[in-house]
């Protein structure tokens, strides 16, 4: 078993309370109509940010769904620049600059499986350490993506990491109508890998596993599929209003355990967290956010990036397009 | 092997063996390039188009998928990410349903959702199109579908040598490719393949038979049969260009608008069903690059608005010598 040192809790609540933090001024944002349909981190924070602690940020591959980027601090500011642009709407916001090994958000539900496998397995191929970890939902899982996945990864070995994140949700389903089978883990079965549930809002069972499963992977022992059970503490979405469907006395247990505050108890104990920590942290998501919302609002679009990066070089018809565009952009302005 | 007139050699080939060769030939170029899919590797493809690729590359890079086509276009694309030159088989094309969401949804948009950060160098290859008699699902005609996915390049090529200098540029190309290959050309189609290094430009159409009282514009294996239109034709003393498009994406507008300003009649044909077809792509083309130099209106020959039938409706369906002849003599007569 491997366990994050107290030094290395401390860095993970830190990543936590500010993807907390963030998610929260995006969600007004969204609001004041600044920016598009945000899906908040609530809930989800011990295990996107204590998996990817257990992660090598200059090999390893994250391959997110769509609730994870604020989570993903750890693989460097540049996470956040994307994501402001992204939420904007801005075309850049695809382009997570290189080296950072982190996909951008996948909406095509389950669809980033296969990439990962892929990923993972091209890795293997040219001989280079590393490993690729792919995050995707409850409801996920449901799609036929999950399955040609996982069973190809089995096949072929793959050394990739398949992290199911059970909210128990999947915007109004509860995880009941997604599957009959008695937990996601279970269905690493039918794949012939290991399947492990873990406590998703225990930070330090979340880093054992994914480092477990990484070494695994590195060793040429395979695929790992993990099922992190946590509980969807916000809505869906801003376009979604749970009290139609949550239950009030589940979401008020599962507020007793916010992984945020469970690691923050924690870390107090041990004297590493307190009030001051908390609020200076706090203020430093904030800070960091504005200015990365402030930075994304200031990129420029040129007229015709509509056309850009469809293909390596315009094709006849594209170049048709294009010089149509801007002549009515052109005619538009005067 | 023949001595050509530049220096260089041709072999008879047919297309079957020209892809082969070329598969061959790219894997050996390029250590970056690996083959997948469905029965690829140790039966050499249900058609034998990655035959003996499994012995000289090894089951690294030739690999035997489970029967997923979602995840063989999926893989597809982390493979690109990871910095190969995947070259995928869909065993047939009416089983690229199965794998829509992943062709239409990621692969064609891989470039243009990271704005260019990920280079999609993907070839997918597939088998397609009638006269075989196959079981249901295994001949329809697709590619209208796919032009309507932006992002992808569609490639169907009509003779040997151009299924060699096609396919290599489609491997070598930056941007995901659908390779469709007629399954009547697999081995109905045989000639002259230069020997070597033979790369076509993706988006530049071939005059594949030269006329200029009507131009028939089509693209895979319907250039052969229009091929023998024009040549029966010329008996009569008419004189009918054949144009094959090569790619339908990139598509020539250029040279549609030169051939059709030059013959002021055109025919398009095509093997899908006739609405939403890519033959209708043409006409509208011609409307817009060059429609005041029509002496009649554009006609069409496309297969039917009905699913792809069985065996004994095939001939039907699909667009033969008589059809194509008809349509040309029509253009003649209008206008
Ligand atoms: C293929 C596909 N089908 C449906 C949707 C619409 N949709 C968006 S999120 C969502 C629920 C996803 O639930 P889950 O995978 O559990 O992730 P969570 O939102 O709970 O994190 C649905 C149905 C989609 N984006 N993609
Ligand atoms: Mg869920």
């Amino acid at each position: 078993m491997t366990i994050p040192s107290d030094a290395q809790l401390r860095e993970i609540l830190v990543d936590m309370v500010i993807a907390r933090t963030q998610s929260g001024r995006l969600w007004n944002l969204q609001r004041q109509g600044q920016v598009g349909t945000v899906a908040p981190v609530d809930g989800h924070e011990a295990t996107i940010v204590a998996a990817t602690h257990a992660l090598d940020t200059e090999h390893d591959w994250v391959v997110p769904q769509y609730r994870e980027p604020l989570a993903l601090r750890r693989y460097g500011p540049e996470i956040l620049e994307c994501f402001m642009l992204y939420s904007l709407g801005h075309p850049a916001g695809g382009h997570i600059p290189d080296p950072i090994r982190v996909l951008p958000n996948q909406i095509s539900l389950g669809t980033q499986i296969p990439h990962a496998v892929g990923i993972s397995w091209g890795m293997t191929l040219r001989s280079e350490p590393g490993i690729a970890l792919v995050f995707f939902g409850d409801g996920s899982s449901s799609e036929g993506d999950f399955y040609e996945a996982g069973n190809l990864a089995g096949v072929i070995n793959a050394p990739v990491v398949m992290l199911c994140v059970n909210n128990r949700w999947a915007i109004s389903t509860p995880v009941h109508l997604q599957t009959a089978a008695e937990s996601f883990a279970d269905k690493a079965a039918a794949f012939g890998i290991p399947g492990v549930t873990v406590d998703g809002n225990d930070a330090t069972a979340v880093y054992d596993a994914v480092d477990e499963a990484r070494k695994r992977a590195l060793a040429g022992l395979g695929p790992t599929l993990i099922e992190a059970v946590i509980y969807r503490l916000g809505a869906h979405t801003t376009a979604d209003d749970p009290s139609r469907y949550v239950p009030p006395e589940d979401l008020e247990a599962a507020r007793r355990d916010d992984p945020v505050l469970r690691l923050a108890c924690h870390l107090r104990e041990l004297d590493l967290w307190d009030d001051v920590a908390q609020e200076e942290t706090e203020a430093e998501a904030l800070g960091l956010i504005d200015s990365a919302f402030d930075a994304a609002k200031s990129t420029p679009l040129t007229p015709d990036a509509l056309l850009d990066n469809c293909f390596s070089t315009d094709t006849q018809r594209l170049a048709r397009q294009r010089f149509q565009l801007l002549q009515a952009r052109m005619t538009e302005a005067n | 092997m023949t001595d050509t007139l530049d220096g260089g050699t041709v072999s008879d080939l047919t297309m079957l063996q020209a892809i082969n060769e070329t598969l061959h030939a790219e894997m050996a170029r390029d250590d970056r390039v690996v083959v997948l899919g469905e029965d690829v590797a140790r039966n050499g493809g249900v058609f034998r188009a990655t035959e003996g690729l499994f012995e000289k590359f090894g089951e690294h890079r030739v690999v035997d998928t489970p029967i997923s086509e979602a995840v063989i276009a999926g893989a597809t694309v982390g493979l690109a990410i990871a910095g190969l030159v995947p070259v995928a088989e869909i065993q047939f094309l009416g089983f690229s349903y199965q794998a829509m969401h992943q062709l239409a949804g990621q692969v064609a948009r891989l470039r243009y959702r990271t704005q260019g950060r990920y280079e999609p160098a993907i070839t997918i290859r597939a088998p397609f199109g009638g006269g075989v008699r196959t079981p249901e699902l295994h001949s329809d005609s697709l590619e209208a579908q796919f032009a309507n996915m932006a992002g992808l390049k569609i490639v169907m090529p009509a003779t040997a040598a151009d299924a060699k200098g096609l396919l290599a540029s489609s491997i070598r190309e930056p941007d995901p490719v659908l390779f469709l290959e007629p399954l009547r050309g697999y081995r109905g189609i045989r000639g002259d393949v230069p020997n070597g290094d033979h790369l076509i430009p993706l988006g530049v159409a071939r005059t594949a038979r030269e006329g200029d009282d009507v131009v028939i514009i089509t693209w895979s294996y319907q250039v052969e049969l229009a091929c023998r239109v024009a040549d029966s034709l010329h008996s009569e003393g008419l004189s009918v260009r054949v144009l094959d498009l090569r790619s339908i994406v990139p598509l020539d507008i250029q040279a549609i608008a030169e051939a059709v300003t030059q013959c002021g009649r055109a025919v398009v044909v095509e093997e899908s069903c006739e609405t939403g077809g890519f033959a209708a792509e043409v006409v509208a083309t011609i409307n817009e690059e060059c429609f005041w130099s029509l002496e009649a209106p554009v006609v069409r020959v496309s297969g039917y608005d009905v699913p792809y039938p069985v065996g004994m409706l095939e001939d039907v369906y699909v667009p033969d010598e008589a059809r194509i002849t008809t349509a040309v003599r029509r253009t003649l007569e209008l206008g």
